[in-house]
């Protein structure tokens, strides 16, 4: 009896012990992969606090002489506009841009996916089908069509006219969809009894126990709408209704780049991003995932 | 009262709810829609549009510049795809294992490069492909004992570089996906399949490759399509919309380069409506032969 107890304690020992060996590879392997992705970010940072000269000189590279480093590219690019670089201004406009983008969106598709879920009615499943079909027209090929109707409306270099032809995300609808089809529609009776109109239930009874999917669709059209640049690109002509990347975009010209202050604009430009994703990861990963591939 | 009670109708409140779909649709998806084969048809001049009929198809067959495009997008989307399917694959099945330590930090620094606009992402890299000698891939050059290269001016080490840019932004994102597509595997399967001996490699095999076909599919179908309508990585990677021999330009690059920026509305749509009809092929053909057509089975 306490020979096979040993035996069995041995095998323990050796199970676990592949089980460490095996955990540490693992991990490593990520740790590598990791290292290798922020690599260019890295270097990135570095040289953001460094001259430009000193760019033209020895490009990105792994410098990490920081007598020459210094605070001056930040300092310069929020010092005040000039006429080419207005880089406050083009973050207030990305920020404001991208405010009432994501509250507008998630609002319509909301609507539109309630529709879509809580009733039964003939056209419903023709109108699903609509949502999916906007999914496989690739957006670049509405892109010039799409921009002399923008032309005609007057809507070149307006807000509106970057908002309003994604305001109806396909993808956005169709996670709403997906969540909401998993809600409890009795609810809808039970708000009927209590004298609920049909839209005092879509937004006092349904909207909050949707929250979680607002949520991950909120990270997920925040991001969108901060890097959105072809579309923005076209619309927006003057120099001071820029967003970010338009505008970082532009420091890049024939006659000479600005990296030094290319690349301290576009660290600055990550962190709220990057910020939002730390803060809200969980939710994000489950908003990525579950709205998009059920089995 | 009436017309209060008439929208509060069960009848009626759902079109109210979908409106805005249907307006945003006939106004921004039919109409462009429509009005792209118009113009594909058409000779758009600022003062005055002719009709030419198929003028416009013709002279995309024999657009050698075109056929550049085409071949850069196919090529692009090709490897995108090799890469970028079993790479986050293999990566989310050790992920979703009890082996790794600090996953939440893992996964976040892998999804990093997703968060970075295009323009960013493409800035970097297009620094770290210089041709200056200390730009990192030249550094790395020379520690093989090679000469340093003009990275962005030759084809095959500029395509090396757009498809490492693709890697490196989505090799996360995927990944992600397919953790939650693991997570929708009953793990019931595996603990049965380890009391009838099966290895590790078999219950990857035989339970995680068939039950993450789902993902396969849509990870596919998101990979189709970025990888045929790619043009900013080649924008920011080279400074423009024009590369050495066109050697970065992408089909939807074309379409920009005619439509906006040679103004050739007509010539553009038909680029576009081109590329359309590309995409809903090789789509409807992978879902073919991935049986999504086929009735469920009961």
């Amino acid at each position: 009896m306490a020979e096979q107890n040993a035996i069995k304690e041995k095998q323990k020992i050796g199970v676990s012990l592949k089980h460490r060996i095996l955990s540490i590879v693992s991990t490593s392997l990520f740790g590598i992969l990791c290292a290798l992705v922020i690599f260019p970010f890295l270097t990135g940072v570095l040289a953001s606090f460094r001259p430009g000269r000193e760019l033209i000189r020895r490009g990105l590279s792994l410098n990490l002489d920081f007598s020459t480093m210094s605070l001056d590219n930040y300092k310069f690019l929020f010092s005040g506009n000039t006429d080419s670089l207005k880089y406050f201004n083009w973050f207030k406009n990305s920020l404001v841009l991208t405010v009432v983008t994501v509250v507008l969106t998630l609002l319509v598709c909301y609507i539109v996916a309630y529709g879509l879920t809580m009733y039964n009615y003939r056209l419903k499943n023709f109108l699903f089908f609509l949502v999916i079909a906007t999914m496989m027209v690739p957006f670049e090929i509405l892109m010039l069509p799409l921009y002399q109707e923008m032309i005609s409306l007057k809507l070149i270099n307006s807000a509106a006219g970057v908002i309003l032809p994604g305001l109806c995300g396909a993808s956005t609808i169709f996670f709403f969809k997906q969540y909401m089809s998993g809600l409890p529609k009795e609810l809808l009776d039970a708000g009927r009894i209590d004298g609920a109109t049909e839209y005092g239930i879509c937004f006092k009874i349904m909207l909050p126990i949707t929250k979680p999917a607002f949520a991950a669709m909120a990270i997920l059209s925040t991001m969108g709408a901060w890097n959105n640049m072809l579309w923005p690109m076209l619309i927006f002509r003057d120099a001071s209704k820029f967003t970010l990347p338009i505008g970082l975009n532009t420091l890049l010209t024939p006659y000479g780049n600005n990296y030094d202050l290319l690349i301290a604009g576009s660290c600055f430009a990550i962190l709220p991003v990057f910020i939002l994703f730390l803060c809200f990861q969980k939710y994000f990963v489950e908003g990525m995932t579950s709205g998009a591939v059920k089995g | 009262m009436k017309l209060k009670k008439f929208f509060n109708s069960q009848k009626v409140a759902p079109y109210v709810f979908v409106l805005p779909f249907i307006l945003s649709f006939a106004v921004f998806w039919i109409y462009p829609l429509f009005s792209t084969v118009k113009m594909s048809f058409e000779k758009i001049l600022p003062s005055k549009t002719t009709f030419v009929a198929l003028a416009n198809y013709e002279k995309l067959l024999n657009d050698r510049i075109f056929h550049i495009a085409i071949g850069n997008s196919f090529w692009y989307m090709v490897w995108t795809i090799i890469i970028l399917i079993p790479l986050p694959m293999i990566f989310a099945c050790i992920m979703d294992s009890n082996l790794v330590k600090a996953k939440g930090l893992w996964k976040a620094l892998l999804y990093l490069p997703a968060l970075s606009s295009v323009v960013v992402s493409g800035m970097l890299f297009r620094l770290m492909f210089s041709e200056l000698p200390t730009s990192q891939m030249n550094v790395f050059l020379q520690w093989l004992g090679q000469l340093p290269i003009k990275w962005l001016k030759q084809e095959s080490t500029a395509r090396f570089a757009l498809v490492l840019l693709a890697t490196w932004r989505w090799t996360g994102v995927n990944m992600l996906y397919y953790i939650a597509g693991l997570k929708n595997i009953d793990k019931a399967y595996y603990e049965a399949a380890e009391i009838d001996g099966a290895g590790a490699f078999q219950r990857f095999r035989y339970i995680t490759l068939p039950l993450l076909k789902p993902t396969n599919i849509y990870v596919l179908t998101i990979s189709i399509y970025a990888g045929l309508s790619m043009f900013l990585e080649s924008f920011m990677l080279w400074a423009g919309n024009s590369s050495p021999r066109n050697i970065g330009l992408t089909i939807v690059g074309y379409l920009y380069r005619r439509g906006i920026e040679k103004n050739e509305l007509g010539y553009a749509s038909a680029v576009g409506l081109v590329l359309l009809v590309i995409a809903l092929i090789i789509n409807i053909i992978q879902l073919i032969l991935n049986g999504s057509f086929k009735k469920e089975e009961a």
